[in-house]
């Protein structure tokens, strides 16, 4: 039963990916379709409300500049407003204002599609703040990073001088994508008994004759578009194990598929992009092969549970039911995990601090690779980059240069790919081995010992691979918490995607070498393996010390 | 420099000087370049003070595993020394022998009408010398006046003189030479040191050796993967420390030096050079690294018709006799013309009556007087002794000369002329005095084997595309005979360049090769670029390649040379990495084994003991180094076939590959370490 219920989700996502993949591709190729009809009038009305009269091509700088300048206004306005929330509406709580380096944290937290959460929801943010801050972000750092994807991949795909129009894709991601399918998720939720109100707390009178306050507020508009745009951000501490924003399996599946559909079809986009759609599904069995394996290791290892509990006369025919919610089981608790690291959206249906130790590598190893579908528009990218690597290293045995879609990869790009692929484990590694050495990250560690080095290295990957889950059981809401990470998850966000857009301007103006018989075809199963293999051997061996010292050393000192 | 010389193998004082070499490369200076291996010489410096200062370093328990990783680690970076020292002596020994033909020589320099004999290194370009029959040619020059025979076997390693004359695309001589009859006037072209020997010389001996864009790029790869395995390493000691497991610093460095791709690292440069030394094997002068990996990338191919794909001369055929002459009249007659008759065309018709077992009296011809061909008569032919007079020659100039001793012009002679012509052969007219016998049918001809390597070249994905001054007809006839993909017939120089732009703007790479001045244009403006020797200045500046022996056809191996470069980097880059994988497994569970005994369940080589696994691991990772060393010099093995078919044979000798063997290596290598510790 189990395994039919990971099938099924699985195969109603590869049955979303096409239709998906092609809707997403006629939003930004700019060609004239019939989508224009429906959405062309508001989009116009916008377009003259911020002055986008002309909306011409962008060259890779002025596309990065763009979203960079836009991130800032946003990130500003949010910092503002959580720093005044007592004095501003919606706060029928009467909720005060945020510390600094905490709304720090938060501010860019969300900014950066991460959303990890130093905050409970339900204590710290006014409505009016969940509104206009967490909600309004969840949508524009989901739309950036998009737009930065398919820029990416028209960077790659044609000839020209430009990446395309950052704020017409801009407000084509929300207008044709992220507002109506959250608005259609939104009712589906409430409709699936997700509360949806601008009422205070509720204080009822429990069956003890006891006082208990229940928090509530417009949870299901959050909840929609925090998968859907792989943000993760829960209304409650509790996320999605909180039986308000998660209430039944059905839901659970809803909101699985709302944060897998989006990134699963980008692949198929991409291919569509390259007038190949084999290129696409290449890279859509790369992420897939890859997450199958994690699902398979997350399941297995929940299954059969900690030996440690087993020994102590607990039952275990269930698995490891430890900071699970019932109502899911292990494989909607697994299933959920997976998908939510692989897609980089941090929500959580369990607490992944009580994961068995094989179990939360899964989360862990997904964060580190950022590849296997990925947050939105970024995993993409980042497996574009890795696709890139693999016809670097590999492309040279047939003889040739190399050459992906027909672009030279010259040391332009190189430089620019190795400032990628050096970032991610630098703003990893170094902040958790400072962690080590100093009181203040040390202090936080709530379970000492290999979980100890878990729980660190799960929070900053968290951070740098813009995911936001938690390992929790880290007493993380400190300054030096706050700010560490908010800096890890600023630049885990920035550096990748300027360095890539950089190489997208750069592949943009080469012309394309006509395709022969001695290419080296990146379209087959063999170039599928190749890059699975490049992402583990440049990707995982990396981490391998580190997670030897955590997970894996937790698993063998417990068999 | 005679071919053995250079075909010879590595000769013990290459490798001595290779040796001493590799401890030279040692200097820090240089070995900046190479940022992998100075990582390497960095972790030396720290084992070895390590070594000598214990009481310091409070290392003094640890001293023999200290010394022990010291000397794995020196000879790691020297085995890389050694590697590009190596392919760098192949190329010194041939500069050397170039030098010899360099030595200080005299010239006969011509002020107004005056001959001042100066010393060749005070000549100056524009200078105009004599040279006579014996002298050395000073220096880079064109021939202005007069014809002389060259022996350029200093350069080409070809003994037979070649001629050079002035105008025309035969007229560059080059310094070191040797006049060997004749005399001839030439004007200099260089300055001292900078003539083509020079240049030569600078290149083979690799002292203007540049990176090329692809080895740049690699490069780039390599410091990225080194910086990160830093950080992971550096990080990982405080992180332990957490654990209160206690890393040593030796170990540390052990666990660095294998995870940075070391063994590319230091073979990166010696694989570039030795891809240039069996360019020059081959006797084609590369100017640049660059050129011959544009080499193994081209797309397009532009070879001329005349000497490349053919011969170039035109050969007899077949004989048409007219007029009702039999066969046998017309291939006697022919013969006779042709008997002391020294142009190809001539023996091609002694060869051809050879070949059809045809017989002739050839004492017919005994003292009688040979005249040869001359552009005004555009006949040659044969004075018999009995007052014969025997001539081939042009159909028009043959039909003239009967007609004027009063012969009759068979009927069909028009018709089987016009035939020939048609099918781009050259009709010969066949005559003795006053009768016309027939024609002969001249037919440019293929060079053996041409197809079969067109046919390789289209496996590799190559488009070929002939050039050729023929019309159409004959064009298309020799194109489709040679199997070439392309073909432009009437071609004028201008039109080449028009081919190389069209090709480029699709974006591919084209090579061509060339030897004339008016080649020159389209030599520079293709990717690859092939000059003959024999060709003039300006085509030699303007191409990337020269190629000694003048052979044009000898662009195909030039590609093979440019793939089988890049792919040597490809697979030693994709063999270092990979073998990543085992050499973890062997180091991870060495380094946490004492503190978590659990470890050992990592340690599925099941190695002998921690410190034996650390030193295991690093000794494969040092003679892994010169095992593959002749890899990278004579370059993986190449067999034109398609990308899919060479990719996936590669990858599984050097991917697959590069997992498995580091595990065996190691074992083995652990099997004997583990005797001692």
């Amino acid at each position: 039963m189990d395994i039919l219920q990971m099938l099924v989700v699985i195969a109603v996502l590869v049955l979303l990916v096409k239709p998906l993949g092609t809707y997403v591709y006629h939003v930004f190729s700019n060609e004239q379709n019939r989508l224009d009809k429906v959405y062309g009038g508001t989009e116009q009305f916008i377009y003259r409300l911020i002055g986008l009269k002309r909306r011409e091509g962008m060259s890779w700088k002025v596309y990065a500049l763009s979203f960079i300048a836009t991130n800032i206004v946003l990130v500003a306005f949010s910092y503002l407003i959580l720093r005044l929330q007592n004095a501003l509406p919606f706060n029928p709580n009467a909720i005060g204002s945020m510390e600094p380096t905490l709304t720090f944290n938060t501010v860019i937290s969300f900014m950066t599609n991460t959303n990890l959460q130093h905050y409970s929801g339900e204590s710290s943010l006014s409505y009016f703040s969940q509104m206009a801050v967490i909600i309004m972000m969840m949508f524009t750092s989901a739309a950036t990073g998009f737009s930065a994807a398919i820029a990416f991949v028209r960077g790659i795909t044609s000839k020209g001088k430009t990446i395309g129009n950052f704020f017409e894709d801009f407000v084509k991601a929300h207008t044709r994508i992220f507002l109506p399918i959250s608005f259609i998720f939104t009712l589906v939720l409430v409709a699936l008994q997700v509360p949806q109100t601008l009422d205070p707390t509720l204080t009822v009178k429990t069956l003890e004759g006891a006082m208990q306050q229940i928090a509530i507020g417009p949870v299901a508009s959050l909840e929609s578009i925090k998968h859907l745009g792989t943000n993760g951000g829960g209304f409650f501490g509790a996320n999605s194990a909180h039986p308000f924003e998660n209430p039944s399996p059905l839901t659970n599946v809803i909101e699985i598929l709302c944060m897998w559909a989006l990134p699963a079809a980008l692949p198929y986009t991409f291919g569509l992009y390259a007038k190949n759609k084999k290129q696409g599904w290449v890279i859509f069995s790369a992420m897939m092969c890859l997450f199958l394996v994690f699902l398979s290791v997350a399941y297995t290892s929940e299954k059969v549970g900690s030996p440690a509990m087993n020994t102590l006369g607990i039952d275990a025919s269930q698995g490891s039911m430890e900071g699970k919610e019932v109502r899911f089981g292990i494989a909607q608790s697994a299933l959920f995990t997976t998908v939510t690291a692989a897609a980089t959206t941090g929500t959580v249906n369990n607490m992944h601090d009580t994961l068995t130790p094989l179990g939360g590598l899964v989360p862990l190893a997904e964060m580190m690779l950022n590849v296997v579908f990925g947050g939105k528009g970024v995993g993409l990218i980042n497996m574009l980059m890795y696709a890139i690597l693999a016809v670097f290293i590999c492309g040279l045995m047939v003889g040739r240069t190399p050459e992906f879609l027909g672009r030279k990869i010259e040391p332009r790009e190189m430089k620019l790919i190795a400032i990628a692929i050096l970032a991610h484990p630098f703003i990893i590694l170094v902040p958790t081995a400072i962690a080590f050495m100093t009181d203040l990250g040390q202090g936080a560690i709530s379970n000492p010992g290999f979980h100890g080095i878990s729980q660190v290295l799960y929070e900053y990957t968290s951070a740098a691979a813009n995911n936001g889950s938690g390992f929790e059981g880290l007493g993380d809401n400190t300054p030096f918490w706050n700010i560490s990470t908010g800096l890890v998850m600023l630049f885990g966000r920035y550096i990748s995607i300027i360095a890539m857009l950089a190489v997208a301007g750069s592949l943009v103006r080469k012309q394309p070498v006509p395709e022969t018989i001695g290419t080296f075809r990146t379209d087959n199963a063999l170039y599928t393996g190749l890059l699975i293999g490049t992402v583990l051997l440049i990707g995982a061996l990396t981490f391998l010390p580190v997670i030897v010292l955590g997970p894996v050393a937790e698993y063998l000192t417990l068999r | 420099m005679s071919r053995n010389e250079k075909n010879k193998t590595l000769s013990s004082a290459a490798v001595k000087r290779a040796i001493v070499d590799s401890f030279v490369k040692l200097n820090p200076v240089t070995m900046m370049k190479n940022p992998v291996m100075f990582v390497v010489e960095v972790g030396t410096v720290i084992v070895l003070l390590m070594a000598l200062f214990p009481n310091f370093f409070d290392s003094q328990d640890r001293i023999g595993f200290n010394v022990a990783v010291f000397f794995i680690l020196l000879f790691t970076v020297l085995f890389a020394g050694f590697a590009e020292a190596i392919a760098e002596g192949r190329g010194k020994a041939q500069a050397y022998s170039l030098k010899k033909s360099k030595q200080e020589m005299t010239a006969n320099k011509l002020m107004g009408s005056l001959i001042t004999v100066i010393s060749s290194t005070e000549l100056r370009k524009g200078d105009i010398v004599v040279v006579s029959q014996g002298e050395m040619i000073p220096g880079d020059g064109e021939v202005i006046e007069g014809l002389a025979s060259v022996d350029e076997s200093a350069i080409t390693g070809e003994s037979a003189p070649v001629i050079k004359e002035a105008g025309g695309d035969f007229n560059s001589v080059t310094g070191g030479t040797r006049v060997v009859s004749d005399s001839i006037k030439m004007r200099m072209t260089s300055e001292p040191g900078q003539s083509f020997i020079d240049r030569m010389i600078a290149l083979v001996e690799g002292a203007k050796r540049q990176k090329t864009p692809n080895e740049i790029a690699l490069n780039t790869l390599l410091f990225s993967l080194t910086i990160i395995f830093l950080i992971v390493v550096v990080t990982l000691a405080p992180i332990a420390n957490y654990l209160d497991i206690k890393l040593e610093v030796p170990v540390l460095i052990a666990l660095l030096v294998c995870l940075i791709p070391t063994t590319i690292g230091g073979l990166l440069s010696a694989i570039g050079i030795a891809g240039m030394d069996r360019v020059t094997k081959f006797n084609v002068l590369a100017m640049s690294g660059k050129a011959v990996e544009a080499a193994g990338d081209i797309n397009t191919m532009i070879l001329d018709k005349t000497g490349t794909i053919t011969f170039g001369n035109r050969m007899a055929s077949e004989l048409v006799p007219v007029g009702g002459n039999s066969i046998n009249q017309l291939s006697e007659w022919a013969a006779i013309s042709s008997i002391k008759d020294e142009t190809p065309e001539g023996r091609s018709v002694l060869e051809w009556m050879t070949k059809q077992g045809k017989s002739y009296d050839s004492t017919i011809a005994d003292g009688g007087e040979f005249i040869e061909f001359k552009a005004e008569t555009r006949m040659s032919g044969i004075d018999l002794l009995d007052g014969r007079h025997v001539r081939k020659g042009a159909v028009d100039a043959v039909k003239k000369w009967v007609a004027a001793q009063g012969g009759e012009i068979p009927s069909d002679l028009e018709q089987v002329s016009n035939t020939i012509a048609k099918l781009g052969g050259t009709p010969l007219a066949v005559a003795v005095d006053n009768k016309l016998y027939g024609v002969i049918y001249l037919k440019d001809t293929v060079k053996p084997g041409m197809k079969e390597r067109f046919d390789t070249l289209r496996e590799m994905g190559i488009k070929t595309i002939m050039c050729t001054g023929d019309n159409p007809l004959t064009a298309a006839t020799i194109a489709k005979e040679a199997g070439v993909d392309e073909f432009i017939a009437e071609s004028k120089p201008e039109d080449k360049i028009a081919v190389i732009r069209r090709e480029q703007a699709e974006g591919k790479m084209v090579a061509m090769t060339g030897d004339g001045t008016n080649d020159a244009p389209a030599l520079a403006q293709a990717d690859v670029g092939l000059a003959m020797n024999s060709g003039t200045i300006a085509a030699k500046e303007a191409a990337n390649m020269v190629d000694l022996d003048s052979d044009p056809s000898k662009i195909i191996e030039v590609v093979a040379i440019g793939k089988q470069l890049l792919m040597t980097r490809g697979a030693l880059t994709t063999f270092s990495i990979a073998n990543d994988i085992a050499k973890y497994f062997a180091i991870i569970p060495a380094m946490f084994m004492l503190a978590i005994p659990e470890m050992g369940a990592l340690n599925i080589m099941r190695l002998g003991s921690p410190l034996s696994a650390i030193l295991s691991a690093l000794i494969f990772n040092a003679i892994i180094i010169p095992l593959l060393i002749p890899l990278a010099i004579k370059g993986v093995k190449y067999k034109p076939m398609s990308g899919a078919r060479l990719l996936s044979r590669n990858v599984f000798i050097y991917g697959l590959g590069g997992v498995i063997v580091p595990f065996v290596g190691i074992k083995l290598i652990d099997l004997i370490v583990h005797v001692w510790i």
